[in-house]
């Protein structure tokens, strides 16, 4: 590392690792509860063991994309962080709220409203802490030595992020409204500013891995959150077009949901020709998978198999069953988990100076977590198909069709398992780093 | 071949233009639009009643309702249709988790008061009549379960 503020970065590496080991335990929990054993349902009933995977997903990825924005944003500023003071305060109220509301929704606290299910109150306190670590980001720009491109990409998403917070903090009678506006949040976040974060780690990744001139991958940068942009915004209206609202939404959300792949496209075709294109001289080839990993498998994953249920009549049909679900899990891990993980993999190395990649743990950690997530989006497509054709075509009752797809959740639990296993092994080689160290620093 | 600055270019106006359109959009749908496609004039008290006790208990965590939640529980838009009132108020008053003894599958046994049902129902039926574009689609087919269990 070159700033001694960059070493902040590994409590919120820290602290996403362990809430993600969580949300891989409440899976289990709903995994097992659709195959039947609910043997928790009198203390983590089913709804509690959602919003809690859900959420936990939610605040480790920003706990990892605060992670790597304490990180990336010195480096590229030239400069060390506005206030290191801050930023543990920040994170230390923000690991507090987040145990609060985990915790509020085993005692039935909460709002139900998919993935911002965090009651009222606890918001206007993320809202806060969001805007200390804005204040803290943007402070550090401005006195940086430089402003990059990668830079005020990632910057301007995590900006973009804390203000698209707002709209679903409004409260509306009609449930409609309600939802109209609460996909504000969800989908511009994740199809949205949240691919702004990941284009500007990517970037940054690619310039310090691959050696390719600055400009070269900034240039593209700009093109491919361009292309996000273009077909993300109005791609929103795939998730409007059942909720009560003008036919437009079919035509308009069906065209631009369809060229959502492009961006992500875009994404893997820009990481794998910058690799060719570099030097393939930097020793850590564990964040080099990790990130091309990433644009690979975020293609697949939020590209492909979002594009395989997004047009109207098709969506007419998969709408609300667990197809969704095949999609949701993939593509979170894909573009954004791995892009984390990509993230951890670099600055590990760098925070404490010492050298645990390129091991076979690490090939086993990148290689069984992502051949166990290809079983669960199987087992659940799987599901999924099978809902489709028995409950939506054929007519059979939703609780019977239930039973019929169990054995796809043993599948499920099975290839959890195993995904389960290579996060561990990453966790393990995370721990092997041991903690960062002034020792790292190293000088121009 | 595409400039730097070209490209900035390219991101930003798609950027603003898009997201123009999207809130011109937005806007006609919410304000022009959606009391009329939703019913809003049939949204009484007690249906915004029944829809704070959706909220708060988030039914969407194992329901879907407009296609939307999660996916351990039936589908609710048209649940009013489907099962009546009668059937939706036993399952919410029930003091024991609904489904225990039939499908295997509980529910949170909430032992909602008949006012509390009732708004909720209230509620259901609101959801129900709201133009959906053709949501929930009608099964193409009709089955009956054949009991092949030997006595």
């Amino acid at each position: 590392m070159k700033f001694k503020t960059q070493k902040i970065a590994y409590w919120f590496f820290l602290s996403a690792l362990m809430l993600f080991s969580l949300q891989i335990i409440y899976g289990f929990i709903m995994g097992f509860a659709h195959m039947g054993m609910d043997g928790l349902h009198d203390y983590i009933p089913f709804n509690t063991a959602r919003a809690t995977h859900t959420n936990l997903l939610v605040v480790w990825l920003i706990l990892g994309f605060m992670g790597a924005a304490y990180y990336i944003i010195p480096e590229e500023s030239q400069t060390e962080l506005y206030s290191p003071k801050l930023a543990i305060i920040q994170l230390v109220a923000f690991l507090i709220v987040g145990v609060i509301a985990i915790g509020g929704f085993h005692f039935n606290w909460w709002e139900g409203r998919k993935f911002l299910e965090i009651p009222r109150p606890l918001d206007f306190l993320v809202v806060v802490d969001v805007l200390a670590f804005m204040f803290n980001i943007l402070m550090t720009l401005f006195k940086g030595k430089r402003q990059t491109t990668t830079a005020m990409v990632l910057t301007m998403g995590l900006l973009f992020m804390a203000l698209l917070y707002l709209p679903g903090m409004v409260w509306f009678d009609n449930h409609t409204l309600d939802s109209f506006y609460r996909w504000y949040v969800v989908h511009l976040w994740v199809e949205g500013v949240w691919e702004l974060i990941m284009g500007g780690i990517l970037a940054f990744l690619l310039i310090k891995i691959t050696g390719v001139d600055r400009e070269v991958i900034e240039k593209w940068l700009y093109v491919i959150v361009g292309l996000t942009f273009l077909s993300g915004i109005l791609g929103t209206g795939h998730h409007f077009y059942y909720i009560g609202v003008p036919s437009y939404w079919l035509w308009i959300g069906g065209i631009f949901s369809a060229l959502e792949p492009f961006a992500f496209l875009g994404m893997a075709l820009f990481a794998i020709n910058m690799y060719r294109k570099g030097e393939k001289k930097h020793p850590n080839k564990t964040a080099l998978q990790w990130t091309l990993g990433a644009a690979v498998v975020s293609f697949f994953g939020a590209g492909v198999l979002g594009a395989a249920h997004t047009l109207p009549g098709v969506n007419l049909y998969t709408h609300g069953t667990l197809v969704t679900a095949m999609h949701g899990h993939m593509a979170f891990w894909g573009a954004y988990a791995m892009i984390v993980f990509a993230m951890i993999a670099y600055a590990m190395p760098n925070l404490t100076g010492r050298k645990h990649y390129d091991t076979n743990i690490t090939r086993y950690a990148f290689w069984i977590s992502n051949v166990g997530m290809i079983g669960m989006t199987t087992a659940f497509g799987a599901a999924g198909i099978a809902q489709v054709y028995m409950e939506r075509i054929i007519g059979i009752e939703f609780m019977q069709t239930q039973v019929e797809i169990q054995s796809h959740f043993l599948v499920l639990v099975l290839s959890a398992t195993v995904f389960s296993i290579g996060i561990g092994l990453y966790i393990y080689n995370f721990f092997q780093y041991g903690q960062p160290t002034d020792e790292a620093l190293i000088k121009d | 071949m595409l400039t730097k600055s070209q490209a900035k270019l390219f991101f930003l106006a798609g950027t603003i233009i898009f997201s123009l359109i999207f809130l011109a959009l937005s806007y006609d749908t919410t304000v022009n639009q959606l009391d009329e496609i939703t019913h809003a004039e049939n949204l009484s008290e007690e249906a915004i009643k029944g829809r704070i006790i959706w909220d708060e208990n988030n039914c969407m965590g194992c329901h879907t309702l407009l296609g939307e939640g999660a996916y351990y529980a039936p589908e609710l838009t048209k649940v009013v249709e489907r099962r009546g009132a009668g059937y939706i108020k036993g399952a919410l008053m029930s003091p024991t988790p609904w489904g225990e003894h039939t499908s295997g599958r509980k529910m949170v046994a909430y032992g909602f008061s008949e006012e509390e049902a009732n708004s909720l129902v209230a509620f259901f039926t609101w959801i129900g009549e709201i133009e959906t574009n053709g949501f929930p689609a009608k099964p193409a087919y009709e089955v009956e379960k054949i009991d092949t269990e030997v006595e």
